[in-house]
């Protein structure tokens, strides 16, 4: 998990307004053939998924296992883990959005704007942290259980989303903002109408990569008893079985290739037109 | 239009002889208006007393920093007045809701300020939608725009701002804030973007609109050149937007105010002159212009009957498409309908400048003159020699 670096930086949106009058009239061709590329590029991933799950499915059903193993192993039990897992994943990332999203809007807004450094400082910590050390903190304040993973997977993941909302807004081009602004559009409208959805591309880029870390970092879950697919590895260490270590690493990469995929889907399709 | 009596006077507009105007607009007065900003010793605008009569064009012009897009900003109050007032009509709109003041005053800015993830019909009907107009009176609204600006609409309608070239983005801009009617637009160096021969197009179109609906227009530019050529009035801005003079473009060019002025003016104010001249003042040749697809021998007989060497060939809305020579219609069957881009128009209120500009940069000895039932003829360069030589014996005599 390398993404600590600020991410969606490169995503920047090029809101600036071509000067350029050569490129007049984009063909229509030539623009659904590079949709129809990115396509293509959006195929690869799924593929290697699907292979990836194929191979430990036919693994598991052939492999001979222990008592142990296939009581871990075995259908219903790997279910729950995931389901478990997933779950995690996604109740972090509804509260996520929900904070991050607002949050990122009102720190660009006018007097909330003072108050940037100081929210970005408690979300860089949050994430600077090492989350193991956030969870055990966490749950020896708030208790063992799924309650603090949620709330420290949600401390470890808001910075992408919070950062590249406010970096997507404040890359809308401003005389944009003040023709909307000049035509009548209420400061409201202006948000809804025009700077949102310009910002789409960065926001998404960055509620990706907080889905990607959330899958990842949900494994640590186990320690505070959250559960998730981290048990199988810490099971696996424990008990030296191998099998269960490599089948929990597994299938978290798998899950998190899987959801980085259909954010990329959604990235593609939810990209406004005309940009 | 240009040839209104002295500003100073007020507001008795005298109309060009054979041409009754339309008048949509309403006049903007402003008394005292202020700007100040925090922390700055002198207020960037300063206490400026101005009258706008209604439907004219007035230029607002200075150095940059001179405070006169500020003023412009305060005038929808997108900069709001820290002391002043500001009266649309006989009405105060100074404490007027900014939102609901600001869609009855259109607002164009430079690249057109158009709304990339929107196509040009829903970036023309922002402004109708706003004011609950219902969908049919939007889009019918916004073809005739689009018509207005000389844009197709099958054409461009459901185009991205994307796909459109600089001077077409600047037209679906003015489009746009004419959408909802508005008395008054504000023009924040709308063409400041684009190349000269696309901005001398787009000044002509603005003159055409204007002459149409009449609205009062007021436009900031730091180009002299474009003051002289669309304004009726010129009001000329030193730093603190105090007000130098406020005039016709020929009684600023003829009597500066102030030496301040006269720099600003510039050397070249004989050749300046040539700006002042509209291409309507001259005389114009008038050859044969027929229509794409029509029968080639016929045209050609006729124009060797008639002793011309090029014929005008317009599309079906009598819009010039090109202008072969006789030799070369007599070579094919039917006129074609081939688009040349590089054919130099000019319309009637193009000023003598800019018919030259355009010769120049098309390698051409003339160009044809587009008038509003289509062509109104053709203008060669010994009538622009012509003028610049009168002109020069004027200055001298």
């Amino acid at each position: 998990m390398t993404a600590s670096a600020p991410p969606g930086a490169q995503a920047y949106p090029e809101t600036e307004v071509d000067d350029a009058d050569a490129q007049v009239q984009a063909p229509a061709r030539g623009d659904s053939a590079t949709s129809r590329g990115a396509w293509r590029g959006l195929l690869v991933q799924p593929v290697l998924v699907l292979l990836g799950v194929l191979a430990f499915v036919v693994w598991r059903a052939t492999a001979g296992l222990s008592d142990t193993e296939s009581r871990q192993l075995g259908w219903d039990a790997l279910s729950r883990s995931i389901v478990d897992h997933l779950w995690l994943t996604l109740v972090a990332a509804v509260i996520v959005l929900l904070i991050g999203i607002p949050l990122g809007v009102l720190l660009t807004r006018g007097p909330f704007r003072r108050a940037t450094p100081f929210v970005l400082g408690v979300a860089n910590t949050g994430q600077a942290a090492p989350a193991i050390g956030l969870f055990v903190l966490l749950a020896t304040w708030l208790g063992f259980g799924f309650r603090s993973a949620v709330v420290a997977l949600v401390l470890y993941t808001v910075l992408p989303v919070l950062r590249n909302t406010m970096v997507g807004l404040q890359g809308v081009d401003a005389r944009l903002v003040e023709a909307g602004r000049g035509m009548g559009m209420s400061g409201f409208a202006v948000l809804m109408r025009v700077e949102l959805p310009l910002a789409v591309p960065v926001i998404l880029a960055g509620v990706r990569t907080a889905l990607v870390l959330l899958v990842g970092t949900a494994t640590l879950a186990t320690f505070i008893s959250g559960g998730g697919l981290g048990q199988l590895i810490v099971t696996g260490i424990n008990l030296s079985l191998d099998s269960l270590l490599f089948s929990g690493a597994v299938l978290v990469a798998l899950l998190a290739l899987a959801i980085d995929w259909l954010g990329r889907v959604v990235e593609h399709v939810a990209r406004p037109k005309g940009l | 239009m240009s040839d209104t009596i002295a500003a100073s006077t007020g507001d008795t507009t005298q109309p060009p002889a054979g041409n009754e105007r339309r008048i949509s607009g309403v006049s903007i007065r402003l008394e005292g208006v202020t700007k100040r900003y925090s922390g700055q010793g002198k207020p960037a605008v300063d206490a400026v007393d101005l009258d706008i009569p209604a439907g004219q064009m007035v230029m607002f012009v200075g150095p940059s920093g001179c405070g006169k897009t500020t003023l412009l900003k305060m005038l929808n109050r997108l900069v709001e007045p820290t002391s002043g007032k500001i009266f649309l009509g006989d009405e105060d709109v100074t404490g007027q809701d900014p939102d609901q003041l600001r869609r009855r005053i259109g607002y164009v800015i430079q690249a057109g300020g158009l709304f990339p993830h929107m196509t040009v019909a829903t970036n023309i009907g922002l402004v109708p939608g706003m004011l609950k107009w219902d969908k049919q009176r939007i889009s019918d609204r916004v073809d005739e725009l689009l018509e207005l600006v000389g844009l197709d609409p099958e054409v461009y309608r459901d185009r991205y701002p994307r796909e459109l070239s600089g001077g077409q983005q600047q037209r679906v801009g003015v489009a746009r804030a004419l959408a909802a009617d508005p008395p008054v637009l504000l023009m924040d160096e709308p063409f400041g973007a684009v190349d000269p021969i696309t901005r001398q197009r787009l000044q002509d179109e603005l003159i055409r609109i204007q002459e149409e609906l009449g609205k009062t227009i007021v436009f900031v530019t730091h180009d002299f050149d474009e003051a002289v050529k669309l304004g009726d009035r010129i009001v000329v801005f030193d730093v603190g937007a105090r007000v130098v003079q406020y005039d016709t473009p020929e009684a600023i060019l003829a009597d500066p105010a102030e030496e301040y002025v006269a720099d600003f003016v510039g050397a070249g104010a004989t050749l300046k002159q040539l700006t002042l001249t509209r291409v309507s003042d001259v005389e114009l040749i008038h050859p044969q212009v027929t229509r794409a697809g029509a029968d080639a021998a016929e045209v050609v007989r006729q124009a060797t009957a008639a002793g011309e060497k090029y014929v005008v060939v317009t599309d079906r809305r009598g819009r010039p498409i090109s202008w072969p020579s006789v030799a070369e219609l007599s070579r094919v069957a039917t006129v074609p309908d081939t688009v040349d881009e590089k054919l130099p128009v000019v319309g009637l209120r193009s000023t003598l400048n800019d018919a030259l500009d355009t010769m120049l940069a098309a390698s051409q000895g003339g160009v044809v003159v587009t008038g509003r039932g289509g062509v109104a003829g053709v203008m060669v360069v010994e009538t622009v020699m012509a003028a610049i030589q009168r002109t020069r014996e004027e200055v001298q005599g």
